[in-house]
């Protein structure tokens, strides 16, 4: 079996699933939903194995081919994502199997179904349009869990994310509209062959950065992502962070390589880096300001993605070495925040199901009751302050290296700054749970399957850091965006 | 100027008045009336745009904005449950100001 | 590629693992669990010791980014402090094991313990400046809980400042390596050839990260004015001090800064651009504040604090110092200053555990007391003074040497000097111990069952008198081939003087 005849399934299983779960009853439910688990985990990995080193693999579903069919293609970058969703979106599942009330449950797999194909669509489209409706139905998916349990601070902070996120669409497919109109295709390939600039395409990749901008809670657009990250359930918290937000912003990183952008808009390209800067102060101050502790993890996700701006100026540099470190060490980045902050969320999940509150006040004392939940967040607080040895610090070294090639000292300051800011809000948290009371305070016992599923995604982001070289070697394999990178 | 750059130019001006609307109200439903808005004018300018200055009809820009009001329908749903049950929820009809 | 370095890095994190997962009232299974992988890895050093001396350099090496590997690597100057760490672990535990005793959160004492070690390990036989930066920020993150492990509001402040001091260093340090790897393309250590290459062709900026990578290190080696985390963090219990200041942190930044002179700019090349000289006078400045300090103290744990601020920069004063004679005695006292102060820590423990004693006012006649702690005490205070034939003379002597080889003779002075100011706050201490009348009563008296010839518990006593005992062999025998001072030579010969 080629991995080709892999692709569709990928897509069709998962829909498949949001289809059935919102039928069958809730043992069968649940049961579905590990075997597809485990298929989806499965697949990925094959693909993953079999990927063909020389060139990306292209599958037209039904055999309708492009301008009106629907093309996939997978490449390197592709495969390595479709591999970390499975392997996230996994453990968020079982995560979700067992903290999930039965109340919960049948509102919550449709959509964690809906919202894994969405991703899958979108590490594999081919064109401009597919892409719109991976977003789409991602946002929707995403706006449902979120608003998931039906108490008002929940349908509120969903009701803010809808928004931004319908917004966000509307610049995105406007942006889509200019574009075919300027150049008459939508495919991602032959746009990238017949792209000129000009005013037309100026304002529709304009349109669309802001759109995808917003969906990805880029400072300053990020005020709708604490109260929607923060107050959602714990797995659905997880997956949003990790996930969800990755995937606007890897359109809009492949779009701005494949389209040339880092040579013609070196100007944007500061300015971006200039808001990722911003990010990185402002969430951080922030998440030094909370007294919640899921506040704190959100707020986090807010500065983190500041290190993902910085990758457009670090890009746009006049070496070709430089570049290609920024691009490796921002998808890096990109992967190891994703392992460290599901296993955050989770971890925080678990630690606030001990306390019984979710202030980091009541977090007193907890670090003699239970370390391992402690040890869990300990592991992925490393990996997002860049300590060695940690995914979080290889891809800062990357994008370290990257900078002192091109020139670029201003973003190392932020960089090193920011990791020094992250330190203090993340060690605000451990200190809080080293105290010592003298009331005896009765904590709660998570059940060791949530315990695990945390520790497991936290030590990910960790052993990323020694064997960074392979999803190294898969982001470098060939592929529209490696070959438009140079 | 032909027929399509005017579909396309009414676009826009629709476009307008649905971001204009969205940003100035607080009311939900007037919000979302506004993306409404907003929507059908990003499906003009799509079709609009795209057919102008080629001869024929264009069938990709036909196929994509079914597609994509079917997408808006579903959007609209999602919000209209959302809009209802907060309104149960709060006795508001509009989001009330950061407490937390 | 050779698993044995690997292999000695893992045996304290895998016994950290363990006892992570231990619960918490398994106290005997996590004793046996400490003590064993204490011997074990004491084993393995031994092995590695024995393939140093055959002139074999046992490496592992592990690619984590392109072009740059986490090496392990066994030379002799790893090895002198892998040594020193593996042997004062087995004792530290002993120590602790008996310290900590009916205390609460052991499990998670011990695991942060055991971490603390391996990253220790880690530094000593790191082969390259990354694997050096990745174990000595995971030495910050894994001794952070042992500072705060009390548990009180001062201990969380106290760990605070550790933190600023540390994580600001480390971030210097990281910067310092990179822009180091930005200019010259590799970061092993020895390879001092193609460092040169680039020194000549941008001294200027080659100077900055040289004296960038030295503030990033000066943190934790606690130079002036750099220092202040070290007096703060003695709420911590006796083991950890005794970890910080003897074991692991403050030994971790001055063998950096050797590693940084000698292996990565070479001592040559150092001498030559006058990178040195700023080091003489800021250890030289350090050694004499530091006693000066010290003087000043009335809590017996915060004048040994600053007497290692002090002790430290003996390390740093000898290697700045061009000659294989005050590298010499820059490289040994880093043992000798190691099993003193480990020594004179253990001591302050057992006073406060046995009969509550903290400050200084509190110690009169207590030798009549405890004989034998007051003995371990007597000793290593007069060894950080230099008194022969114990450890501290040894150092001393060859540090005097090695100035008057390099030309400095003004140094001599500054040795005089700082050996009076420890005499000054030593001396007084032990004439109050011997000398005079004990008061009424104690301040608090623990148990008389589990004591130990009347002192104190066997397994706080008994670490002191082997490391006290350490501490006067080092220096009656010197002369023999196994002791701290001949391993020091077999360096200098082998690497500095080819």
């Amino acid at each position: 079996m080629s991995s080709l005849a892999l692709l569709p399934w990928l897509l069709i299983l998962p829909l498949a699933a949001a289809c059935l779960t919102g039928l069958l009853p809730l043992r069968a439910t649940q049961i579905s939903s590990l075997l597809v688990i485990l298929s989806q985990a499965l697949a990925s990995l094959l693909l993953l194995l079999w990927m063909p080193s020389d060139e990306p693999l292209f599958y037209s579903l039904g055999s309708w081919g492009a301008p009106l069919g629907i093309v996939l293609r997978l490449d390197g970058l592709a495969a390595a994502f479709l591999m970390m969703t499975s392997l996230i979106a996994s453990l968020c599942g079982l995560y979700a199997l067992s903290y999930l009330r039965p109340s919960q449950q049948p509102g919550f797999w449709p959509l964690f179904w809906f919202l894994w194909a969405a991703l899958n669509g979108i590490w594999l489209a081919g064109d401009l349009f597919n892409l719109y409706v991976g977003l789409e139905l991602l946002s929707l998916a995403a706006v449902g869990l979120v608003a998931l349990g039906g108490e008002a601070s929940r349908v509120k902070a969903a009701l803010r994310y809808l928004f931004a996120a319908l917004l966000g669409s509307l610049g995105y497919l406007l942006g889509v509209s200019l574009l075919y109109g300027a150049h008459g295709t939508l495919d991602l390939e032959l746009l990238a062959e017949v792209f000129h600039w000009g005013p037309l395409s100026a304002l529709a990749l304009a349109l669309i950065l802001a759109g995808l901008a917003l969906k990805t809670a880029f400072f300053p657009l990020h005020t709708w992502l604490p109260p929607a990250h923060a107050g959602a359930l714990t797995p659905v918290s997880a997956l949003l962070s990790a996930l969800v937000i990755k995937a606007s912003f890897y359109i809009a990183l492949r779009l701005w390589v494949e389209l040339e952008m880092p040579e013609r808009s070196l100007e944007v390209a500061q300015l971006l880096g200039l808001l990722g800067a911003g990010a990185l102060f402002w969430g951080g101050w922030m998440a030094l300001q909370q007294v919640k502790l899921k506040q704190v993890v959100a707020y986090s996700t807010v500065a983190q993605l500041g290190y993902l701006l910085l990758i457009f100026p670090l890009l746009s540099s006049s070496s070709s070495e430089a570049s290609h470190l920024a691009s490796q060490g921002g998808w890096l980045m990109l992967l190891s925040h994703a392992l460290a902050k599901a296993g955050m969320f989770l971890a925080a999940g678990n630690l606030i199901l001990c306390a019984g509150r979710s202030e980091l006040s009541a977090l007193a004392g907890l670090s003699r009751y239970r370390p391992m939940n402690i040890f869990a967040f300990g592991l992925a607080a490393v990996s997002l302050m860049g300590l060695p040895p940690s995914g979080g610090f290889s891809a800062k070294w990357l994008m370290l290296q990257s900078a002192l090639i091109s020139g670029q000292w201003w973003w190392i300051l932020v960089i090193l700054l920011g990791s020094l800011l992250s330190a203090a809000y993340l060690f605000r948290v451990f200190s809080h749970t080293y105290l010592e009371t003298q009331d005896s305070v009765q904590f709660g016992q998570p059940s060791l399957m949530l315990e695990l599923c945390a520790l497991t995604l936290a030590a990910l982001s960790i052993l990323l850091g020694f064997f960074a070289p392979w999803p190294l070697a898969w982001f470098a394999l060939p592929g529209p965006f490696t070959e438009a990178l140079g | 100027m032909n027929t399509y750059l005017i579909f396309a130019l009414g676009g826009a001006g629709l476009c307008g008045i649905g971001l204009f609307g969205f940003i100035l109200h607080d009311d939900l439903l007037r919000r979302l009336i506004a993306f409404n808005l907003l929507g059908s004018g990003t499906f003009l300018i799509l079709v609009g745009l795209a057919q102008s200055g080629r001869g024929g009809v264009d069938a990709v820009p036909q196929a994509l904005v079914l597609t994509g009001i079917v997408v808006a329908v579903a959007a609209t749903a999602l919000t209209l449950m959302l809009i209802r049950r907060w309104t149960q929820l709060s006795q508001q009809s509009h989001l009330t100001e950061e407490d937390e | 590629m050779n698993l044995l370095p690997l292999a000695v890095l893992m045996t304290s994190f895998t016994a950290a693992m363990v006892i992570f997962l231990l619960p918490e009232a398994r106290h005997r299974l996590r004793s046996l669990i400490n003590i064993a992988a204490a011997c074990l890895k004491l084993v393995l050093v031994i092995f590695l010791i024995q393939a140093v001396l055959q002139q074999d350099y046992p490496e592992f090496s592990w690619e984590i980014l392109p072009g740059l590997s986490l090496v392990l690597r066994a030379d002799a100057l790893a090895m002198l402090f892998a040594g020193l760490s593996s042997l004062l672990w087995l004792f530290t535990t002993l120590y602790a094991i008996g310290y900590l005793e009916n205390a609460p959160n052991r499990s998670r004492f011990f695991g942060f313990f055991s971490l603390c070690v391996a990253s220790t390990m880690g530094i000593a036989l790191a082969g390259n400046l990354l694997t050096f930066l990745i174990f000595y920020e995971l030495l910050t993150l894994s001794t952070y809980p042992l500072v705060v492990h009390r548990g009180t509001p001062e201990s969380l402040r106290a760990g605070r400042t550790y933190l600023i001091y540390t994580l600001a260093g480390g971030v210097l340090l990281l910067l310092g390596v990179a822009l180091l790897y930005a200019e010259v393309g590799e970061l092993n250590f020895g390879d001092t050839a193609a460092l040169a290459e680039a020194f000549h062709a941008h001294p200027g900026r080659m100077s900055g990260i040289f004296f960038l990578l030295l503030v990033g290190l000066g943190v934790k080696a606690a130079i002036f004015p750099l220092h202040a985390w070290l007096p703060t963090a003695m709420v911590a219990p006796a083991p950890v001090s005794a970890l910080l200041h003897a074991v692991a942190v403050v030994k971790a930044g001055a063998f950096g800064i050797i590693r940084l002179v000698y292996d990565v700019y070479g001592i040559e090349l150092s001498a030559q651009q006058g990178l040195l000289l700023p080091l003489t006078l800021i250890a030289a400045f350090t050694i004499l504040y530091g006693s000066w300090r010290a003087l000043q103290q009335i809590d017996i744990k915060k004048r040994l604090a600053f007497s290692t601020v002090s002790q430290v920069s003996y390390i740093l004063l000898g290697i700045s110092l061009f000659g294989p004679l005050g590298t010499l005695g820059g490289l040994v006292h880093l043992l000798h200053q190691g099993l003193m102060k480990v020594t004179l820590f253990f001591c302050a423990g057992n006073y406060a555990e046995t009969l509550g004693i903290h400050k200084i006012h509190e110690l009169n006649g207590v030798g009549q007391r405890m004989p034998l702690t007051s003995a371990a005490f007597t000793l290593g205070a007069l060894g950080m003074i230099g008194l022969p034939p114990i450890a501290g003379f040894i150092s001393k002597w060859y540090l005097g040497l090695g100035a008057l080889q390099a030309g400095m003779p003004w140094v001599l002075g500054v040795l005089i000097a700082s050996s009076l100011l420890n005499a000054a706050y030593f001396l007084p201490v032990l004439k109050r111990i011997w000398f005079s009348d004990p008061p009424a009563a104690w301040p608090q008296q623990a148990s008389e069952s589990k004591r130990l010839w009347r002192d104190s518990s066997p397994w706080l006593l008994l670490p002191t008198l082997v490391t006290a005992t350490l501490s006067l062999a080092a220096g009656l025998f010197a002369a023999a081939s196994w002791s701290p001072l001949s391993w020091a030579e077999l360096i200098v010969i082998r690497e500095y003087l080819p």
